[in-house]
């Protein structure tokens, strides 16, 4: 008997059957006062309603039954846009003409929904076997989609956007500190570890200890390294002349960019010696055989064999710092977690959120366009 | 002509090479054949200084290769080995263009001797040129290496193992395929192999290893006749030993005069070949046919077994 019922489609099925029953989105009076949950009948006009409803059915059907890849991710694209634009209309809905203080914020059925149907997504994806441009292609589109959303006003009744335009500047410039941080020790890292793995690669003597140390320091809580890190760079600033001239402090942007970068060192160091390693044998003695000298046959041979995996290196080391880099925020050295923490001590979940989405968001795009990069990277290869 | 002398490697106390000379003719091929561990790829590889010989000298042409840098060196000497070593991420015509590429010839005369070699090699530029070595066979793979250690025009060509990975019938073809190119450009080849078998059919001059010191250095047939020692009598193989000196001699040099039935074979095929054919159709002779097709006599097959007996 032909097997007509997707068995992954039961699950976002059911996940889509349960978020209709729970709040689309969450009424509070003002910033800090509990939530009251709105259902989709609630939350909505009527027609809206009605036609989220019927969306969210489809959806469930589509996934449900077996049918063709490109229905299943047209369906799931077309459900999530319809689901963002029902919550931005249920801001506005939901808040009472000229009430400043009013906070519409997704609920856990929006929430749940979206899940759902970004699983959905993500499902045809890989069933479509996108290449790596196409990959890039589509995160490009998705950021486009979001910034057109951001852009025509339908979110600006939402929670979260109502903390963001009271702060949009601050926003921009923890924004610009994030990435700093990110990618300021991403760059260091790969200025020290590259050369690093390659000593550790030729060096036997070397490589067991630098892997060896670079795991201990990866093993050090994050908060602790700050720690540890406050003494040596405080007196740094106060003996070195002209060290806190250039930022060098205790606290701040310094020591959470020091912590990202020993964090960054083991996998930019480890993918290295790995990739290095495991360039096969003979196309390093037909390289020595036909005249390459030492450097040409790194960087002819060994470095461009090496590349996807000094890439993985680079891509664990990215969006492994994009998420580290909130907790920078605890010492001064800013960035989104300013907005985690903040929100944390107010009880204000926006503010948390503010925080949290781009950093998620960042770290996602990172991922997917980096991984790409590593398969374009990989040619000629079996 | 390449001179090997009195080349001793040491390793620690281990002595790998332990004083060989002999001397390879200009535009001839020299196999080197041995065990493994009898030092036969050390001694090749100290010939481009990929292995500096712990005492001794190797003289090419006249001039001592300790006075030119290791990497000039390797560039003006070809270098094939054992499963090719062609660079994964660099195209087919990438890969042939590599040492003149590190040599600075200019594009134009790079492309036109990569196209030269692909054809030599029957190998279409179109459909070759720009793919990668994952996409082609073992015997292609095998011939884009030799394509490659052939590409700068060196007078002198040393080959590791270079059939080692192919299957026996496509190895035979790349032998034959090397014989032919190596009569074309006048190449001196040195071969290490561990087969007898390859150093019989490829080689003008056969070094016998064992333990690092050279045993026998002469040619094929004065090797199959006149073994030096128990063990080139045991790497021959005595069960083999008739019919691979048989191999050796081509039919034209064998002819008698006299009738003989059913389809002539090419004078240039060997004895072995004619001596197959007469025991498997059952005939007592078979009719030689010249380089124009025209049959110049017979061999027979009491010809062949005096010819296959030890001589006197």
């Amino acid at each position: 008997m032909q097997q007509r019922i997707d068995k992954l489609g039961v699950v976002i099925a059911l996940t889509l059957a349960g978020a209709a029953f729970l709040p689309l989105a969450t009424y509070r009076a003002n910033r800090i006062a509990g939530g009251e949950g709105k259902s989709i009948a609630e939350a909505l006009p009527a027609w809206a309603a009605v036609a989220l409803a019927l969306v969210l059915v489809a959806a469930a059907l589509v996934a449900l039954i077996r049918s063709s890849t490109g229905l299943r991710l047209g369906t799931s694209l077309a459900g999530i846009a319809a689901l963002a634009l029902a919550v931005g209309f249920s801001a506005i809905y939901l808040t009472p003409e000229g009430d400043r203080y009013a906070r519409v914020a997704p609920g856990s059925g929006f929430w749940l929904a979206l899940f759902g149907l970004a699983i959905m997504a993500a499902d045809a994806m890989v069933r479509l076997r996108l290449g790596p441009t196409a990959r890039i292609a589509g995160v490009l589109l998705f950021f486009g989609a979001l910034g057109l959303l951001l852009v025509s006003g339908v979110w600006d009744g939402l929670s979260i956007l109502k903390e963001y335009s009271g702060r949009a500047d601050v926003f921009w410039r923890e924004a610009g500190t994030h990435m700093t941080l990110a990618v300021g020790s991403l760059a260091a890292a790969v200025a020290v570890g590259l050369p690093l793995g390659i000593a550790a690669d030729r060096v036997d003597r070397l490589r067991a200890p630098v892997l060896n140390v670079l795991n201990i320091v990866q093993t050090i809580p994050s908060i602790a390294l700050f720690g540890i890190l406050i003494a040596p760079l405080g007196w740094l600033a106060a003996n070195v002349p002209g060290a806190a001239a250039i930022g060098i402090r205790g606290i701040g942007i310094a020591p959470a960019f020091v912590a990202l970068f020993l964090y960054s060192l083991l996998p930019m160091v480890a993918n290295t010696v790995v990739g290095l390693r495991g360039v096969a044998r003979e196309a390093v003695e037909a390289a020595r055989g036909m005249g390459m000298t030492n450097a040409q046959r790194l960087f002819k041979v060994e470095l461009p064999l090496a590349a996807p995996l000094i890439l993985t290196g680079i891509r664990i080391v990215l969006v492994q710092n994009i998420g580290l880099a909130t907790i920078a925020a605890l010492i001064g050295g800013g960035g989104f977690g300013v907005f985690v923490f903040q929100g944390i001590g107010q009880t204000a979940t926006d503010l948390i959120l503010l925080g949290a989405v781009p950093t998620v968001l960042l770290a996602f795009a990172a991922a997917v366009v980096l991984d790409a990069v590593v398969e374009l990277t990989a040619k000629g290869a079996p | 002509m390449i001179e090997l002398q009195h080349l001793t490697k040491r390793y620690g106390g281990t002595t790998v090479v332990d004083n060989v000379s002999l001397t390879v003719e200009a535009r001839s091929i020299a196999v080197i054949v041995g065990t493994s561990g009898s030092g036969k790829t050390t001694l090749m590889r100290m010939v481009n200084r990929l292995v500096e010989p712990t005492s001794g000298r190797v003289l090419i042409d006249g001039v001592d290769t300790a006075t030119i840098a290791p990497f000039e060196l390797r560039r003006r000497i070809g270098y094939a080995i054992q499963n090719h070593g062609l660079f994964p991420h660099r195209t087919v015509a990438q890969n042939i263009a590599t040492v003149p590429a590190l040599l600075g010839w200019d594009s134009g005369a790079i492309a036109a001797r990569v196209n030269e070699l692909l054809e030599l090699f029957g190998l279409d530029p179109a459909a070759f040129a720009k793919r990668y070595p994952h996409e082609l066979s073992g015997g292609q793979q095998q011939r884009v290496g030799v394509a490659r250690a052939l590409a700068a025009k060196p007078n002198l060509l040393l080959m590791d193992e270079p059939f080692g990975a192919l299957d026996p019938i496509v190895r035979t073809k790349a032998q034959e395929d090397l014989k032919a190119i190596q009569r074309t450009l006048g190449t001196t080849i040195i071969l290490v192999t561990h087969d007898m078998e390859e150093a019989i059919s490829l080689g003008d001059r056969i070094a016998v290893m064992d333990g690092g010191r050279l045993l026998q250095y002469a040619s094929p047939n004065e090797i199959l006749v006149r073994p030096a020692t128990a063990f080139v009598d045991d790497l021959i193989g005595t069960g083999d030993r008739p019919f691979r000196l048989l191999s050796l001699t081509p039919l034209a040099e064998a002819v008698e005069a006299g009738p003989a039935e059913g389809e002539p074979m090419p004078g240039d095929r060997s004895l072995r070949d004619a001596l197959a054919e007469l025991l498997w159709s059952k005939r007592a002779a078979l009719p030689v046919a010249g380089a124009d097709g025209a049959v110049i006599g017979r061999v027979t097959l009491d010809g062949l077994l005096k010819r296959a007996a030890r001589p006197a």
